[in-house]
């Protein structure tokens, strides 16, 4: 195993169905999840859309991701942020989306709820503090 | 007769909602479908534009779009209607002619 | 030319690699024919699997990672089953891809 650990940021900014970003963004966040390294998964703009609670695809046909966003505590990824002027924006709050469960790794107690909301000098700190940022 | 106009992008992503709403003369109706159908919500940042178009044109939303999103027609705009695959057709057949905001 | 198995006399579709094309199609029979071919014979141990997997795909959509297979079984199943070579002694080509063809899922997301 590598000893660098880099920092990688996941920037998800579309909203789920009326285009393919959202869904093949969650894929290569779960196989990048393999190489063990620093990994924050951010919802900017639309992207805050992705993970609204109570998605319900049937009537249009499509296939219903949502809960595959569950997995990310599954797959290690515990660093989970939603931006808050985004979700106001859209009419939102942070009661509309999923909670994603997890596990602390050194303690493995259960976390109930990763997704963490947060203002946009947070925003902009992740970005900062990113070595490679992967923009969807 | 009036002209259709639809909306099948995210108000906050596109101009494609401001851009109708310019262009579309009093008594036209939108039809709000995929990714516009986030602009018939209350609360959000054009809801005042949504309000005002309102007083002068007929909106709809597409119930099937909505709900594939987790929106419930409960935060849907008082004024706009929710409609269906079948209801978007007999508005598409009514209606002058369809102007697609892509 | 899509190629096919054969089971209880019904023909399947499966695709280049040998996952089902359908996982809707599914039958348990599905998993003792696939078993066969790669010379395994299913016991209530590899059904916990299977069967494990596919209550893990009806739930969030995907199939599992191994080590997210593994940490999941152990949840589940028991500490004494969720390691890699409890799996790979039931599975030998692999628990996460071969299972997951088993059970009529497509190949595991993060698999590399």
């Amino acid at each position: 195993m590598s000893e660098i650990v880099k920092k990688f940021l996941y920037l998800n900014r579309r909203a789920p169905y009326g285009s393919i970003h959202a869904w093949e963004a969650l894929e290569v966040v779960l196989i990048g999840a393999a190489f063990d390294q620093d990994v924050s998964v951010l919802f900017l703009d639309d992207g805050v859309c992705q993970l609204i609670k109570g998605q319900d695809t049937k009537g249009i046909g499509m296939k219903n991701f949502s809960p595959t966003y569950r997995t990310l505590g599954d797959y290690d990824i515990r660093k989970i942020y939603v931006d808050r002027v985004s979700l106001e924006r859209r009419g939102l709050t942070p009661d509309d989306l999923i909670e994603i469960a997890g596990e602390d790794p050194e303690t493995e107690e259960e976390i109930e709820n990763l997704v963490e909301v947060i203002d946009r000098a947070r925003v902009s700190a992740l970005m900062n503090e990113s070595d490679a940022i992967f923009s969807f | 007769m009036a002209i259709l106009h639809t909306v099948n992008q995210s108000p906050f992503e596109r101009n494609s909602l401001e851009s109708c709403l310019t262009f579309a003369t009093d008594g036209a109706a939108v039809m709000l479908f995929e990714n516009g159908v986030y602009a018939a919500l209350s609360g959000t940042g054009v809801e005042n534009q949504m309000m005002q178009a309102l007083g002068r044109l007929r909106i709809y939303v597409l119930g099937p779009d909505l709900r594939a999103r987790g929106l419930t027609e409960g935060r849907v705009i008082p004024g706009i209607s929710v409609v269906d695959y079948a209801d978007f057709v007999d508005l598409a057949v009514e209606h002058q002619a369809v102007q697609s905001w892509l | 030319m899509a190629n096919t198995i054969e089971v209880d006399g019904k023909q399947f579709t499966v695709d280049e690699e040998g996952y089902l094309a359908d996982l809707n199609d599914w039958v348990p029979g599905v998993a003792t024919v696939m078993a066969g071919q790669d010379n395994l014979e299913l016991t209530s141990e590899h059904w916990d699997i299977i069967n494990f997997l596919r209550e893990y795909y009806a739930e969030y959509q995907i199939a599992p990672a191994v080590r997210v297979l593994t940490k999941a079984v152990g949840k589940q199943l028991g500490k004494d089953k969720g390691n890699s070579k409890y799996l790979y002694s039931l599975f030998p080509y692999g628990p996460a891809k071969q299972a997951c063809r088993f059970a009529g899922l497509p190949k595991p997301t993060g698999c590399v």
